[in-house]
């Protein structure tokens, strides 16, 4: 569909989606769960003013940042500095390039596109060291040291719980991870798919746990750690590029969830003998799944950062060595555990 | 045993717990106001909530009281109380006795800029002239406007809340 466009209205489509795709789960995530959820569990009601029930509020945030002065302080290495927080945002967009949204409706799809999704989502733990070093400032430092040292940690394990996806669905094509898990059955039975949660249910959890270290949400904020660094990597910033890095923090949050239900969740498909569709290849899907289909990643987006920000409104934080003791010495022999044991039941089934 | 009492045992049970005592706050404040939800806070602006009734909000002033002593000014450890008083001669008690010199209050300032609000005035005033209202509304866009002056003072007489009973057995003794 996409592709009997012209080449450049077919990349001003790529382009809008894009920004969609990044911003709309960036700015439900923050008004849904950052100003509401967390305020019900802290027993208030949090914005009521800008708009009903507050629903404005985003955009008087918004407008309050971007006024705000751009600071650079006077020692930092002002050029890193500055570009810093769009690194960060870049991955992020990079990493919203192979999530598919529906039979056509993807940005690029290639079979290598679950380890570019690896690969690309550590490109923002560079931005974020690089922030923390060019600001000049100790408590900066050491939080985008916390952070490289975090994310490192966690990165492992969340590769590792991937492989078990990889090894049951046979590619690394996310595509085609989606329309195994919807064109599977368990044990003969395709009433609902395969959806690799069932399955996969340890990879599952580590997946989760993984994306909460590598969000740096509580309880795994020791980068930001706001009682002992002010505001880690982040101190030294102001005005929009503040905002950049808060937004680029919900969006990652929000893609990765999208990612976990691409994963976990069978994305954006329905099992396909609901409607008995042929199970290879994407051309037997109807067409109208290309409009269903991003509403009902959305719907399972948003079921995943639930239990993201739930957790997160939850739990104290980790101590930085606990932190670390965590990833290498429970999360890392699981997961490789979790591996060998899905390979020896992928040859015996 | 009840079944419960044995999963209170299993490791990691507690952090289902928090969760569930987050998810409770969270509905609790989810719950229509008639069934007894809502949230533990107030949206300030439109409503108010009482402050206790000892809270201790703003100093206010019985002018008529004061005999311009000076011990509040001497024992503010932020000397933000200002006074300004004169002698003047009052009419006698009785016919045919001397005029009487009473003290005149002038001025009374109190800077809330500089109070820490450390009641130390109000338990030294001899006279009962200084009182705790439980007023917070009065702040000033200007730090110099904080400096509030007799007639300010006097008004949050007003908001002086009357002395609560006396627990039994702490009649005042004589007379």
């Amino acid at each position: 569909m996409i592709a009997s466009l012209p080449y450049w209205v077919a990349t001003l489509l790529r382009i809008l989606g894009g920004a969609v795709a990044v911003l709309l789960p960036a700015g439900t995530i923050v008004y849904v769960y950052l100003f509401k959820m967390m305020s019900f569990m802290q027993s208030r009601l949090g914005p009521m003013d800008a708009g009903p029930y507050g629903s404005l509020q985003l955009v008087a945030e918004v407008g309050k940042w971007l006024q705000k002065e751009d600071i650079a302080p006077e020692k930092a290495d002002k050029r890193i500095f500055r570009a810093a927080p769009l690194v960060v945002l870049v991955s992020t967009f990079l990493l919203v390039a192979v999530v598919p949204f529906g039979p056509d409706a993807y940005f690029t799809n290639f079979d290598a596109g679950l380890f570019y999704l690896l690969a690309v989502s550590s490109v923002s733990t560079l931005g974020i060291l690089v922030a923390g070093w060019s600001s000049a400032n100790k408590y900066s430092l050491l939080g985008g040291l916390r952070a490289a040292g975090q994310l490192i940690a966690y990165e492992l394990p969340m590769v590792l719980a991937v492989l078990g996806v990889v090894i049951q669905a046979g590619t690394m094509n996310l595509q085609g991870i989606v329309v195994k898990q919807n064109s599977d059955s368990i044990f003969g039975w395709d009433g609902l798919g395969n959806p690799y949660i069932l399955t996969q249910f340890v990879g599952f959890l580590i997946f989760m746990i993984a994306v909460q270290a590598e969000l740096t949400q509580v309880p795994f904020d020791m980068p930001i750690a706001e009682s002992e660094l002010v505001s880690g990597y982040m101190t030294e910033y102001s005005g929009f590029r503040f905002l950049i890095f808060f937004i680029a923090e919900f969006a990652t949050a929000g893609i990765f969830a999208l990612i976990a239900s691409v994963l976990f969740l069978g994305g954006w498909g329905l099992p396909f003998s609901w409607f008995g569709w042929a199970p290879n290849g994407t051309h037997e899907i109807a067409n109208w799944m290309n409009v269903a289909g991003p509403v009902i990643m959305f719907t399972k987006m948003m079921v995943l950062s639930t239990i993201i920000m739930w957790v997160r409104f939850t739990y104290p934080r980790f101590r930085e060595d606990q932190l670390q003791r965590f990833a290498w010495k429970v999360l890392i022999p699981v997961s490789l555990l979790n591996i060998a044991v899905t390979a020896v039941l992928k040859v015996v089934f | 045993m009840g079944l419960g009492k044995k999963i209170g045992n299993v490791p990691g049970i507690g952090l289902f717990k928090g969760l569930k005592v987050t998810l409770n706050t969270m509905s609790q404040v989810m719950k229509p106001k008639k069934m007894g939800g809502g949230a533990q806070t107030v949206q300030y602006p439109h409503e108010k909530e009482a402050p206790p009734i000892r809270a201790r909000g703003v100093i206010a002033l019985r002018e008529e009281n004061c005999t311009v002593c000076m011990l509040c000014v001497r024992s503010c450890p932020d000397w933000c109380i200002y006074i300004e008083g004169h002698k003047d001669m009052a009419p006698p008690r009785r016919a045919g006795g001397a005029p009487r010199k009473v003290n005149k209050l002038d001025r009374f300032d109190i800077d809330y800029a500089l109070c820490m609000y450390c009641g130390i005035c109000v338990e030294v005033c001899p006279f009962d002239a200084l009182f705790w209202s439980p007023e917070y509304e009065y702040s000033e866009p200007r730090i110099a406007d904080l400096l509030h002056d007799i007639d300010r003072l006097g008004e949050w007489m007003e908001t002086v809340p009357e002395d609560p009973a006396l627990e039994a057995g702490a009649d005042k003794k004589g007379k």
